[in-house]
């Protein structure tokens, strides 16, 4: 987060506080970011759209969203962001598997993770090497788009990505470092990867079955 | 069907009719939800006094006993409701989490709002 102010001095940073009970929101603001405190915790998809809510709201031309917990080095919010000024994309993933390698998930994680590329990659058309990163930046359009309740709210990623291509958002990959999460706790433990599972197979079949929305 | 067991069936449905009508009157059930609770009612009141539909039915769907028929449809009823629970559940979780955002959205304004008045009545005194 101060790495970002230090970094980008001239964007506006928005952290969303999911209804944490410690110093999370307080730390923020004094650290100069604009705070939205949810009054309870609703998981991440809502949160991140919260913060879309926000940047819809005031009008941003762009946003690039990172995971708070360190996960997402900062220093590429620039590489993120280029495609789409240069109006090449509208949508554009940070991606731990295009040469900067610095990470290695577990290898259930990994099979999990080269299991879903495949099927993105192969319904979307173009070759997507990370469809779970959360390092991501768009532009108007795409924050509009999600800020509707076609956002799938809890786990929004490889099905995000189809809807996307769907609606007729051009997707970009671009390398991202990525740093093992501070915490050390991934939302998916216990037996979340078997709802992952399930929920993304499931959402990836209905968002084929919709007609397409834009 | 014995006699007894006819009066008691017909006592049932008629009680179940009777109060979900009056739960509607005192507005205390929404009028969607009773539509499902009327109708079994009034399905089960009409089999009790038609009972060789019941037996017909029964002949149709080749269940053995005209009971069966009887559990059967019940707990068909009862999973309907809980779909109409389920569909009812997921649009209010999603119209709560709207509002949640948007009370976030507004506290934070209202925050930056009240926070730049009092910057600016320190600089000022």
């Amino acid at each position: 987060m101060r790495r970002v102010r230090e970094l980008y001095p001239e964007h506006t940073v928005v952290v969303i506080d999911d209804g944490s009970r410690d110093e999370t929101a307080h730390v923020a603001q004094t650290a100069g970011a604009k705070v939205i405190s949810h009054s309870f915790n609703m998981g991440y998809g809502v949160a991140i759209q919260t913060g879309y809510k926000y940047a819809l709201r005031h009008g941003y031309d762009a946003l690039v969203q990172l995971d708070g917990d360190g996960q997402h080095d900062p220093v590429f919010i620039q590489k993120l962001l280029e495609p789409i000024g240069a109006g090449e994309a509208d949508f554009v993933v940070g991606s731990r598997f295009l040469g900067l390698e610095n990470y290695t998930p577990s290898l259930v994680r990994r099979a999990g993770m080269v299991f879903f590329r495949r099927i993105v990659s192969l319904l979307i058309g173009q070759r997507i090497t990370d469809s779970t990163s959360g390092f991501q930046a768009f532009n108007r359009q795409v924050i509009r788009y999600f800020t509707t309740e076609v956002f799938p709210c809890d786990y929004p990623d490889a099905d995000m990505l189809l809807a996307l291509h769907r609606a007729g958002y051009q997707i970009r990959e671009v390398p991202a470092r990525m740093y093992a999460s501070a915490t050390g706790k991934s939302m998916h433990r216990g037996w979340k990867p078997f709802y992952y599972l399930f929920k993304m197979l499931l959402s990836i079949s209905v968002t084929l079955l919709r007609e397409k929305q834009i | 069907m014995p006699f007894q067991q006819q009066i008691f069936a017909l006592f049932i449905s008629v009680l179940v009719f009777v109060v979900v009508v009056d739960l509607v009157r005192r507005r205390r059930l929404r009028e969607e939800y009773s539509v499902l609770w009327l109708a079994t009612s009034v399905i089960m009141f009409v089999l009790v006094i038609r009972y060789e539909w019941l037996v017909r039915l029964t002949n149709w769907i080749g269940a053995g006993l005209p009971t069966t028929t009887l559990f059967l449809f019940s707990i068909i009823f009862l999973l309907m409701l809980c779909v109409q629970f389920c569909i009812k559940l997921s649009k209010l979780s999603d119209q709560i989490k709207n509002l949640a955002q948007e009370n976030a959205l507004m506290r934070s304004e209202i925050n930056h709002t009240t926070n730049k008045g009092v910057n600016l009545s320190t600089d000022q005194g």
